[in-house]
């Protein structure tokens, strides 16, 4: 990888198969936590169409086709 | 330097702010709209049951919502929170992986530069191709299909930016010019977006009778939010992960 930057002035941490862990794992559960507003009909969420209604106006306003 | 997880509780924190104030946003320049919008539908759906004679087939169910409308205007500021979150989180995580990449050396001109990017992407490629509807816009057999091409288009946005930003570093070796550069990387986004519309069915299920000044207003109120929490987002995170501001300088300093 080519690192242009001086790196004494990144603030983030150095590239392990931890980190990328980590950061799969908090990108999976960010996914679900927007297909629940954005598309879920209760499979995800386990509320039948509840969360889906209840969240109608907004996925409406971000711009997700709803209906 | 920080750990992957203040890096990551920053994001998130961030997007749970931007989330609700574009919710706030939305509430004030969106809901009338919507409210309008449900009225046309309301009255489109029993025009359409006088005239099919056959009563309440389907609409039965909708003479008892499961939610209120007025549980929809807090569930308003429910989903954009969750949204904030969620794109907080996958900011967060894009900033630690990508950050070496982008040639600067100001954390903050990096974390404006991604949130632009993920705007351009996420955001305005979507938006032209297939503008978002308000309820009583768009054919409820074809959602699917709808969903589908949007989450298409979204994907097809990220690679347009990532072939803009590859552009331009590929013509720096024939010139290393702020114009060249910027020519040369939004002429293959523009064009890879192009190709893309062209490919991707065209979809317009705008009823004839729809207003279109109301149509208009709640896809500017729609952008509109959109905007705001990409905008927060961005300046909210080169904040927080500024190290000159006094909250973050007080954090304890990682020896490498
Ligand atoms: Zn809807």
């Amino acid at each position: 990888m080519t690192a242009p930057v001086s790196t004494s002035s990144v603030a983030v941490p150095a590239l392990s198969p931890r980190l990328l862990a980590f950061a799969l794992l908090t990108v999976g559960l960010a996914l679900m936590l927007a297909y629940l507003v954005a598309f879920d009909q209760g499979a995800l969420s386990r509320s039948g169409m509840y969360l889906h209604e209840l969240m109608h106006d907004g996925r409406h306003l971000l711009g997700v086709p709803c209906h | 330097m920080r750990t992957f997880g203040s890096l990551l509780v920053r994001g998130l924190i961030v997007g749970l702010l931007a989330g609700l104030l574009a919710g706030t946003f939305a509430f004030v320049t969106g809901e009338p709209r919507i409210d309008s919008a449900i009225a046309i539908e309301e009255a489109n759906a029993s025009a359409h049951s006088h005239d099919a004679g056959s009563g309440h087939h389907e609409h039965a169910a909708e003479e008892e919502p499961l939610v209120s409308r007025d549980g929809q205007r807090f569930g308003l500021f429910l989903a954009a929170s969750l949204y904030g979150v969620a794109l907080g989180g996958i900011f967060a995580v894009g900033f630690t992986l990508l950050r070496r990449r982008l040639r600067t050396s100001s954390d903050s001109y990096a974390a404006l530069g991604l949130a632009a990017a993920g705007y351009v992407g996420i955001v305005l490629v979507p938006f032209f191709k297939y503008p978002p509807n308000p309820p009583a816009v768009g054919d409820p057999d074809t959602i699917t299909q709808r969903t589908v091409t949007y989450l298409l288009t979204l994907v097809i946005g990220l690679l347009a930016v990532w072939a803009g930003v590859a552009a331009s570093r590929w013509v720096q070796r024939f010139g290393d010019l702020p114009w060249i550069r910027l020519a040369g990387g939004g002429a293959a986004l523009v064009l890879t977006v192009v190709v893309a519309y062209l490919i991707l069915p065209k979809i317009n299920e705008v009823p004839g009778t729809f207003p279109a000044t109301l149509l208009w207003q709640f896809r500017l109120a729609s952008l509109g939010t959109q905007t705001v929490l990409w905008t927060l987002l961005g300046i909210g995170y080169a904040a927080a992960i500024d190290r000159r501001t006094p909250v973050a300088a007080s954090s304890k300093v990682v020896a490498a």
